[in-house]
């Protein structure tokens, strides 16, 4: 369970994140949709540490990221990030970019290493892309290769940051299928998205939020359909 | 016509092949320091970052020469014993190129996004791991042709070695010079071989910059 409690962050003077608050249970996939700017980014990037924030709380399966004692590296063990530009690392093939941190990290042979590297590029549909290097790929089989390389290290949450908005539009639905299949896994998924097709089929909530607030949340029926406030009908009128 | 050459070619390339020992191992250690200091140079650390900035500045606003001089006559009240001077060479031009390559390391880091690390963070890996098997190899692999050239830069300023006695290439050449006075064939054998050196580290360097471009790692 990820509980995020009044979280407020700043850079400098400039407030990205007001008193956010919200609960993902293990299993559900929650969608966060609002226009750029409006951290949702930064918010992902404050529950795996990557940000520090300067209020509130984050507590990640009993473990409150405040503590200065957590470690942050470890507590990222568990919690995978997929990121919109991919990132890669050009200068390893796919299987290598994958059976790195499971051989650094979780100190396994090269040989369990590769296997659980070839099942993941199987699930994701490119096997034999394993000795492909990044920059040979396409953006879609690339971002496969990223959560791939997310799930070898088999986290309990994953975290997507617009995984689809840097992607041709006939390469969406390739990188959106793994995602539906992985959250009907009953993966825990915290999802910033504007994918409506991914919200309807597999988000348990969706958040909106705007100026660093969460505006509204609501499910697909209640938010899509029937937006409460002015903000959301109008991000919504913009990107339907 | 190049009988002064010829007769003390066995000589002569002996010290060419001091200088070609000295390059190596300060090129081994100054690229090894240098990818250290270049992450000194972005680390957002003040008890790292500050250290390690004035020691390039300081460094890299000094001429060579008095460096090596420095090193080799300050050393020995350090240590209480006269230092050899190929070792006081070698350190010198280790100390010193660092900070050049260092500079080239940073420029390397700094073309690096920073979602690229946090990718690698975000798996786990502390950030000894992510600079050991992302950023420094990444980082080597983009800056390549600028580590070549500060290679040959480096191969170069390893004749200011004779200032300490060394009997590296220059000052054996001089030292035949003494007994021969053949000035200008015996320079200019020396400036050929190492023109012939430079020449092709340059078309390597050049090699891997068009590498780099079409294989889009640059």
């Amino acid at each position: 369970m990820i509980e995020i409690k009044n979280v407020s962050k700043w850079f400098g003077d400039f407030q990205v994140l007001t008193d956010v608050n919200e609960t993902i249970q293990r299993g559900q996939t929650v969608v966060i949709c609002g226009p750029s700017g409006s951290g949702k980014s930064t918010l992902l990037r404050c529950v795996n540490g990557l940000e520090p924030y300067q209020e509130g709380e984050i507590v990640v399966d009993g473990t409150s990221l405040s503590d200065p004692r957590t470690n942050l590296y470890k507590l990222r063990e568990n919690i995978g990030m997929v990121f919109q530009r991919f990132e890669l690392y050009p200068h390893m093939t796919a299987l290598q970019n994958i059976t790195l941190a499971p051989m650094k990290v979780r100190k396994w042979p090269r040989q369990k290493a590769r296997q659980k590297a070839m099942e993941l590029l199987e699930r994701v549909g490119i096997p034999d892309k394993a000795a492909t290097y990044p920059a040979n790929l396409s953006g879609g089989q690339q971002q496969r290769v990223a959560i791939a390389r997310s799930l070898a290290m088999e986290p309990r949450y994953m975290m997507f940051d617009e995984p689809t908005s840097a992607l041709d539009p006939e390469m969406i639905k390739e990188v959106l299928d793994v995602m539906i299949d992985l959250a009907k896994e009953g993966m825990t998924m915290l999802c910033v998205t504007h994918e409506m097709g991914f919200a309807r089929e597999v988000a348990d909530e969706i958040i909106f939020m705007d100026f660093g607030k969460i505006v509204e949340r609501g499910t697909y029926e209640t938010f899509f359909k029937n937006p409460k406030s002015e903000r959301a009908k109008e991000f919504l009128k913009q990107i339907l | 016509m190049f009988e002064a050459v010829t007769r003390n070619i066995t000589f002569l390339m002996g010290g060419f092949l001091v200088t070609l020992e000295l390059t190596f191992f300060a090129l081994l250690g100054g690229i090894f320091l240098g990818a250290l200091v270049g992450l000194g140079r972005i680390s957002r650390r003040p008890w790292i970052y500050y250290p390690v900035t004035i020691y390039v500045n300081f460094l890299r606003n000094i001429p060579l020469i008095l460096v090596i001089f420095w090193f080799y006559f300050v050393m020995p009240i350090i240590a209480g014993r006269p230092l050899d001077p190929f070792l006081s060479a070698v350190i010198s031009f280790i100390i010193f190129e660092a900070t050049y390559f260092g500079e080239i390391f940073r420029a390397g880091y700094q073309s690096i996004s920073k979602d690229l690390s946090a990718a690698a963070f975000s798996t786990g890996m502390t950030y000894g791991q992510t600079a050991r098997y992302i950023l420094v190899p990444i980082a080597f692999r983009r800056m390549l042709p600028s580590l070549i050239t500060q290679s040959i830069v480096t191969f170069q300023d390893t004749s200011l070695a004779f200032v300490i006695g060394l009997q590296e290439f220059v000052r054996r050449t001089s030292i035949v010079d003494n007994l021969e006075v053949r000035s200008i064939q015996l320079f200019g054998f020396v400036a050929v071989v190492f023109f012939i050196f430079c020449f092709i580290g340059s078309r390597i360097s050049r090699h891997f910059e068009e590498k780099g471009r079409r294989t889009g790692l640059l």
